[in-house]
């Protein structure tokens, strides 16, 4: 057996546990983590098939931004762990249905290309990936790259206008108004002659 | 030798590659882990002479013995376990925090052939490297279980996410300029003297990334995460002895990397400043030394800044800047002005 192979064994058997994990832990920031878990050793699984830039991207995207901001959100919610885990077994053999069926589908597509190692070709040592990925992206797919582009444009355009709404109660300061301020919007001297206090008259005992 | 070789059959040339790479990553942590212990000293006597202070003088010469002083103090102390914590990833915290620190230093280049991996892609490994790095702190502020560790790793957590986006896209500047991801190209590229160096035709770039890399390792004036006067120590409030000293290094660790990085995209690396003196590694470590030296400045000069400012900053301020020097370098590179920015 390879040295390869022993990684390929481990990462696999790592992957496959915290996927399982995801689901079937109590607590949901956990599960967050065992997702992270997976994404890293997925990432694994790709630089050992040579795609260092999907691997490289996989932890940049989804580690890096997208787990973090699901952290962020799962980790203030106050979640219900019983109502959560109402009916898992009620749902469980659906799901189970489900999930089969998708394996068989992906088997019937992938299997005919993908089953077979000996047509692997082992790439030189210098083969860049990242290069290579990058002339066919801005070549032959140009034009479906770029309407990818258009359609995440859009989708972060929505979002923001989703969350785009002027509220009363807003106490944000605005900083080009600060600056603007000049001296006589804040102070006003006041002309006025001087106040002569009057001789403060003996004080009287008046103590009980 | 010989005896290895014949116990170890076929597997022989793995085993010394891996023996050999891991002697090469010893050799890389064990100066990085002294640097670190010795930046806090510099830390220390920086910040008291700009407070006309002396520093610590007590232990050895200067106080020079001062890191070692700290280290087994901090090493004999008892690591408190809050009694509600989530045990498990209360001790993984720390772990996550330092491992990234460390790991992204197998693709720095020290010299054009001192390099752990000379991989192309190592531009885009550091990145995602750095990303992780917030983990360690998100971790630990929820694993406390403490109010203040919870809002510590929230600050963290957003300031980090806000700056990285900045960050990413000055990166992309300078490999606009370089051609590559390789780290060591990179370097080579800026090659003739310092009027050829990255930092130049890249300023505003240079800037936003340094302020953005003072912003990603939590340092002041953006240290809200720790924010010693409103969150007493934020995220790592809970955490004692070598738990403690654990997240400190990580902070230094990060520091140098930041540091590191930027010498060697916008202060050319290890190339001399003028053609006629020899290139060497000593002018890669006085350029991360006088960066670090920036660090130390900007602690000792600027009141923190406020939380809602800090998110100005990154987004409504950085991020215009830098999309708008990416589309100038672009133009520019289809002009005859193209060789400026090579």
């Amino acid at each position: 057996m390879l040295f390869t192979d022993i990684v390929f064994y481990v990462l696999s058997a790592i992957l496959l546990f915290s996927g399982i994990r995801v689901i079937t832990t109590r607590n949901p920031v956990h599960a967050a983590l065992f997702l992270v878990l997976a994404f890293f050793t997925a990432a694994g699984i790709w630089l050992l098939l040579e795609a260092e830039f999907l691997a490289i991207a996989l932890i940049l995207v989804y580690v890096g931004a997208v787990m973090v901001l699901f952290l962020f959100v799962v980790m203030m919610l106050d979640i219900n762990l019983d109502k959560l885990r109402e009916g898992f077994w009620e749902y469980l053999p659906m799901a189970g249905l489900i999930g089969v069926l998708m394996v068989v589908e992906m088997t019937m597509v992938l299997a005919e290309k993908n089953l077979h190692p000996s047509e692997a070709v082992e790439l030189p040592a210098n083969y860049s990936n990242t290069a290579a990925l990058g002339k066919v992206l801005y070549t032959d797919y140009l034009l479906p790259f770029e309407l990818a582009a258009v359609v995440l444009l859009v989708a972060m355009i929505a979002a923001i206008v989703l969350t785009l709404r002027e509220r009363k109660d807003n106490k944000s300061m605005n900083p080009a108004e600060q600056v603007k301020v000049k001296r006589n919007d804040r102070l006003r001297i006041v002309s006025m002659p001087a106040e002569v206090e009057e001789a403060p008259a003996a004080p009287t005992e008046e103590k009980k | 030798m010989q005896f290895f070789a014949e116990l170890f059959g076929s597997y022989w040339a793995d085993v010394q590659l891996v023996v050999w790479t891991l002697i090469k990553i010893v050799a890389i942590v064990l100066p990085l882990m002294i640097g670190v212990a010795y930046l806090t000293l510099a830390e220390r006597k920086v910040i008291g002479f700009m407070q006309v202070r002396i520093g610590p003088n007590r232990v050895g010469y200067f106080g020079l013995l001062q890191p070692l002083a700290d280290g087994l103090k901090l090493l004999f102390k008892e690591i408190i376990l809050p009694t509600a914590s989530n045990k498990a990833l209360f001790f993984i915290g720390p772990v996550l925090a330092i491992a990234p620190a460390f790991a992204a230093w197998a693709v720095i280049p020290f010299d054009a052939t001192l390099v752990l991996a000379n991989v192309d892609a190592g531009l885009l490994y550091i990145l995602a490297m750095t990303s992780v790095a917030v983990y360690g702190v998100i971790i630990a502020g929820w694993a406390s279980n403490s109010k203040y560790a919870f809002l510590g790793a929230l600050r963290s957590a957003a300031q980090i996410v806000s700056y990285e986006i900045a960050m990413g896209f000055t990166l992309v500047g300078v490999l606009m300029c370089a051609n590559s991801l390789n780290l060591g190209n990179i370097v080579m590229g800026q090659e003739g003297g310092f009027w050829h160096w990255y930092f130049l035709p890249l300023f505003p770039l240079f800037v936003v990334y340094f302020i953005s890399a003072v912003a990603e390792t939590n340092r002041a004036p953006f240290d809200v995460a720790e924010g010693e006067s409103e969150i007493v120590a934020g995220f790592h409030v809970e955490y004692s002895g070598m738990a403690f000293a654990v997240f400190f290094l990580a902070e230094y660790a990060n520091m140098m990397l930041v540091s590191m990085l930027a010498a060697l995209m916008f202060l050319g690396g290890w190339l001399s400043p003028v053609p006629f003196l020899p290139d060497s590694i000593l002018w890669l470590l006085a350029k991360v030394a006088f960066l670090l030296f920036l660090f130390l400045w900007f602690r000792a000069t600027f009141p923190r800044y406020r939380y809602d400012q800090i998110m100005r900053l990154g987004w409504k301020v950085f991020i215009p800047i830098t999309l708008v020097w990416i589309v100038v370098v672009g133009a520019m590179m289809q002009t005859q002005w193209a060789y400026l920015f090579h």
